[in-house]
């Protein structure tokens, strides 16, 4: 697991990528991981954030929940490792 | 598209330098509001050539709308932050995205118990939920642990002065101490975060922020000292 990695956050850093996906507050919500099942708030995942993108693993089984990649047009988001996301 | 989601052009209305490594530095942005304590903004700087950098920065006062204040402190060999404590100038201009982030946030109308444990800049958002308790006349026990390397690193010592509120400050220096300070420099250790009324059995709400190295320590820490995880809330800047 990567645990002391230096460059790890707190999914609260994905806030400003993610905003545009809507309010009022996209790292309040709900994700489930579809490979462990934990569930809890984007906050709370781990994130590495760099220029080109993000992405978001699970705190439990370090899956790969979200990515976000920085485009021209915009940011693209996929969720591939959670099997849903809700409103908390 | 809300508000938040969107890039405002930011003026720097002021920046003092606040110790040999820092600076607060006020931003006049219209169009940013509501923010709440404890939220961060992204900064977008654009080189003359058009090379940009996004970093965050959380917000170290809230209330005032159009108004941005921040504090930033140099990461040696740091892009971003040894542009913005070393060459900044009032005046400039910058963007920004904001108010972020839901979850590491304290709001007014909660009454419990809060414990901040900050290393470092992880004072800034620890900052903006101190300032907004006492701006509303909030009485929910607050404690703040503030880990520093030496006196001279403290930021806002005399705001953070414990005789001057009702907010209890346990200052943690690791490297040096003043004159016949009680403590001799240590890291923070479970001793440091042991007090009355804000105990795991208190049940506080516990905000840890700072370097990624200080806040994976700090929430060990607690919750072998057996704070419910679930209370707990982490900011990590980066970093070891
Ligand atoms: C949500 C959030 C809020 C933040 N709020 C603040 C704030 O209020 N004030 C502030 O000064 N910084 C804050 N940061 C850190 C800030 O975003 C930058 O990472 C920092 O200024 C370094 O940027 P740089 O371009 O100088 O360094 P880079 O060129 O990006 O790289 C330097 C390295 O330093 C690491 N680093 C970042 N922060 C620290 C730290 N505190 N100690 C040691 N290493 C670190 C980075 O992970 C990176 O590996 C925050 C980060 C996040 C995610």
């Amino acid at each position: 697991m990567a645990t002391h990695d230096p460059a790890a956050l707190d999914g609260n850093a994905l806030a400003g990528q993610l905003a545009f996906l809507g309010s009022p507050d996209v790292t309040s919500l709900v994700l489930r991981c579809a490979t462990c099942g934990r569930t809890d708030v984007v906050a709370r995942v781990r994130a590495y954030v760099t220029a080109m993108g993000s992405v978001a693993r699970c705190v439990a089984c370090d899956a790969v929940l979200v990515v976000a990649v920085e485009q021209p047009g915009g940011t693209l988001v996929a969720m591939p490792g959670a099997s849903w996301v809700a409103r908390s | 598209m809300s508000a938040s989601s969107q890039w405002h052009v930011a003026t720097v209305v002021d920046a003092p330098r606040i110790t040999r490594t820092a600076r607060a530095v006020t931003l006049s942005v219209p169009g940013f509001s509501g923010a709440l304590a404890g939220q961060h903004v992204d900064l977008r700087l654009t080189a003359a050539d058009g090379y940009q950098a996004v970093r965050s920065y959380s917000l170290t006062a809230v209330g005032a709308d159009e108004r941005v204040d921040v504090l930033v402190d140099r990461v040696p060999g740091g892009e971003v932050s040894t542009y913005l404590v070393d060459d900044l100038r009032v005046g400039d201009q910058m963007e920004v995205r904001g108010p972020l982030g839901g979850y590491f946030v304290w709001r007014p109308d909660d009454a419990g118990a809060v414990l901040l444990v900050a290393g470092g800049s992880g004072l800034a958002p620890l900052l903006a939920m101190l300032r907004a308790r006492r701006k509303i006349g909030s009485t929910a026990p607050f404690r703040l642990v503030y880990s520093v390397r030496t006196p001279d690193d403290v930021f806002f010592p005399d705001e953070l002065d414990g005789g001057a509120s009702d907010v209890e400050v346990a200052l943690v220096f690791t490297r040096t101490t003043p004159a016949r300070w009680p403590r001799p420099a240590a890291r923070l250790g479970k001793d440091d975060l042991v007090a009355p009324g804000f105990d795991a059995a208190d049940g506080p709400t516990v905000f840890v922020c700072g370097s990624t190295g200080f806040v994976e320590t700090v929430a060990g820490l607690v919750t072998e000292l057996g704070h419910d995880p679930a209370r707990v809330r982490t900011e990590r800047f980066g970093g070891a």
